[in-house]
């Protein structure tokens, strides 16, 4: 954590962290607004809005029709005007509607204008599985946003990076794809500094220090990878925890310097594994530190499948087990 | 220079046949239906109103999940689905399910859907429908492409489809329409405007009076229908069924209704955005209650009849959990099964490592 001027902590949940995160940049900022279907009156369908509507009006706090391409494009004009909207999509999966004003203006009006304008936008959206969601609001699909230049796309997965990293992506100058792992957002507290502190994008954290292998993760994989850590250092297996924490640009830095050090990776997420963020991760292993592999890099992934019904959603997830059994095999190898 | 909102606007009053009373007020418009008609439009509604108790109250056990309460939109879900008939192709929203029940699908299915399982969403041969869309709007656009093909096959059929007012803030919705109008497509657009999307009142959703009107843009028929009068809605959809197949053009129906249960049971709380005061006012405009009236005043409808229906949609409704519960449980390598026709080879290896765990 950098530029921290507050030293008072308060214990919050992601979800409160998120509030805070959005609340402190409103107070700060007259620029910055937030708009989104139910964000207003309803606090949002999590409460990641709420009572903001009642502190700063209905002109800082829109509650939206109902039409992501509307809202997406709206705050896309805004934000051309001098504007800083965050925007709140319900679900990743109710993103597609955006799709168009996302890849086709968000990330190119820079590179279009050749910097005349900027798009510094953010886009918040809960995403994955694991809650008993019906259909396409457990959707993992950050890679496709990954893959279009001119986007970032974070993911935080506690609550102090939530907050730190929500406010750099409300300053920072161009479009950013905030994404909220819905599973873990009142699944545990922290203390959480009180007023504002950034956390940087393009930075990975690591979690713990380990000697034999890396695992790479994000997001509501943290806690997964982490309960596999746990159990395999029990059998005296040393494990390095890295929270990737920004998916666009990828922290190569923090990468390279952990899997030359174990020599095994293995790399945990959701999505599905064709064509996920992971095969990033694994070029740049290969890219940075081919040679100091003692064994090929395990990925443990959600399958070439939509996200089932939630009556099979647990199937779908990767679990510690499946984790630790990749783990045992870049060991075996 | 002449001004034409106002006038386009004044046009679309609400249509009614059956007044809060339970009174006739336009004898005109009364559809042709037998009294066995009337009486089972009647029995429809009750059952569903009980379907949703039991619903809510099975999600409360845990024992279903996704669910949208239903009471409050009968008449303008099964009024609507009265006017149809069996080759009619429904594509509904997620608050839709009843439809999809009076349409043919096995209410253990329905119970699948709300549990997240698979089967829930496999339609019966011969049920013509798609599975409730999640997506708000998506199915417009959609219902659109079924009514072209109704047209082409020579088909004396329609598609259907429903959303709310919120679904008509979608660009799909206004795409859907427009498409619809200009190929001529066999198809009707039920908008049940309940007042709210999610949290949000159809006055912030659009500056428009009503959302009949937005069917003048499309250069289609447009109607605000009493959505409480399952008589006016029944009408209107009969109307507008007629006329796409005679090659008149497509329908946009909006029906003036009020859900009056939470968005869905996963959390939602109205009194954070609606008024003790607006929910008395739409109950007092109740389908049943009104509808029970007009029956009771002609002799169609007693309390026995009445508490038949209820007893056996309990006790219906706990013979499908019955079977819900006792549908086989979801495999990995199943849901592999269904991505092709062919397995690409990725999957295929994903499909062996499960297929090993789950035959043992």
């Amino acid at each position: 954590m950098e530029s921290t001027t507050a030293v008072k902590k308060k214990t919050m949940t992601l979800v409160q962290a998120i509030t805070d995160g959005m609340r402190t940049m409103l107070a700060e900022d007259e620029n910055v607004l937030v708009l989104g279907e139910d964000v207003g009156k309803n606090g949002g369908v999590f409460r990641a809005t709420d009572h903001l509507q009642e502190e700063f009006g209905e002109g800082r706090v829109m509650d939206t029709p109902l039409s992501e391409a509307g809202f997406i494009g709206a705050a896309i004009g805004m934000a051309v005007n001098g504007l800083r909207p965050v925007a709140e999509i319900q679900f990743l999966g109710f993103i597609y509607p955006a799709y168009e004003q996302i890849m086709t203006h968000a990330s190119r009006l820079r590179s279009r204008t050749m910097g005349h304008f900027t798009v510094p936008i953010v886009i918040r959206a809960p995403y994955g599985a694991g809650v008993r969601a019906p259909e396409i609001h457990s959707d993992s699909t950050e890679a496709i946003f990954t893959h279009m230049p001119g986007l970032k796309v974070v993911c935080p997965a506690s609550p102090v990076d939530a907050k730190g990293l929500l406010i750099a992506a409300i300053e920072d100058p161009d479009p950013v794809l905030f994404l909220e792992p819905m599973r873990c957002y009142r699944s545990s507290r922290e203390e959480v500094p009180v007023g504002k502190y950034t956390v940087e994008i393009g930075k990975a954290n690591k979690l713990q220090e380990g000697n034999d292998v890396s695992i790479i993760t994000w997001g509501a994989m943290v806690p997964v990878a982490s309960q596999a850590v746990k159990e395999m250092e029990a059998k005296g297996v040393s494990c390095e925890l890295i929270d990737l924490r920004t998916l666009y640009p990828i922290d190569r830095d923090t990468i390279a310097a952990s899997v030359q050090k174990t020599g095994r990776t293995v790399i945990v997420h959701e999505a599905h594994g064709t064509g996920g963020v992971g095969n990033d991760v694994l070029a740049i292993v290969n890219d940075t530190s081919f040679l100091y592999q003692k064994a090929p890099v395990e990925r443990v992934t959600g399958f070439d499948s939509p996200v089932p019904f939630f009556g099979f959603e647990d199937e779908y997830l990767p679990t510690p087990a499946r984790v630790k059994h990749a783990i045992e095999k870049v060991i075996k190898f | 220079m002449k001004r034409s909102l106002e006038n386009i606007e004044n046009q679309f009053e609400m249509f009614q046949i059956l007044n809060e009373k339970g009174e006739i007020v336009n004898e005109d418009a009364m559809p042709d239906l037998s009294d066995d008609d009337l009486k089972e439009i009647m029995r429809r509604m009750v059952y569903t109103r009980i379907l949703d108790q039991r619903s809510i109250a099975l999600n409360r056990q845990g024992r279903l999940g996704f669910y949208a309460p239903t009471a409050g939109q009968e008449a303008s879900q099964l009024g609507s689905h009265y006017a149809l008939e069996k080759e009619d192709f429904i594509l509904p929203g997620y608050r839709d399910v009843p439809q999809l029940i009076w349409h043919g699908l096995p209410l253990y299915q329905a119970f699948l859907f709300s549990r997240g399982h698979f089967h829930g969403n496999q339609m019966p041969e011969g049920v013509n429908a798609v599975s409730p869309q999640i997506i708000i709007g998506a199915q417009i656009t959609q219902a659109a492409g079924v009514g072209i093909g109704m047209k082409k096959r020579g088909k004396d059929a329609i598609a259907i489809t429903y959303t709310g007012d919120g679904g008509a803030s979608q660009g799909d919705f206004y795409e859907g329409i427009n498409f619809a109008g200009a190929f001529n497509a066999q198809a009707v657009f039920v908008v049940q405007n309940n007042r709210y999307a999610i949290s949000v009142p159809v006055e912030k959703q659009s500056a428009a009076k009503t959302i009949a009107q937005k069917a003048v843009a499309a250069g289609i028929e447009g109607i605000q229908v009493d959505g409480m009068d399952v008589l006016a809605v029944y009408a209107a959809t009969k109307d507008a069924r007629e006329r796409a197949i005679n090659g008149e053009g497509p329908t946009l129906i909006e029906t003036m209704t009020y859900r009056y249960g939470p968005h869905t049971m996963a959390g939602d709380d109205p009194t954070r955005y609606r008024t003790e005061e607006t929910d008395n006012e739409w109950e007092a405009k109740d389908p049943i209650v009104r509808f029970r009236t007009f029956l009771e005043n002609k002799g169609l409808w007693s309390e026995e009849e009445e508490n038949e229906v209820i007893e056996q949609a309990k006790e219906e409704v706990k013979a499908a959990i019955k079977k819900a519960d006792e549908q086989p449980k979801q495999k990995v390598t199943e849901l592999m099964d269904i991505m092709y026709e062919e397995l690409p080879a990725s999957l295929q290896e994903q499909r062996e490592e499960y297929e090993a765990k789950e035959s043992k």
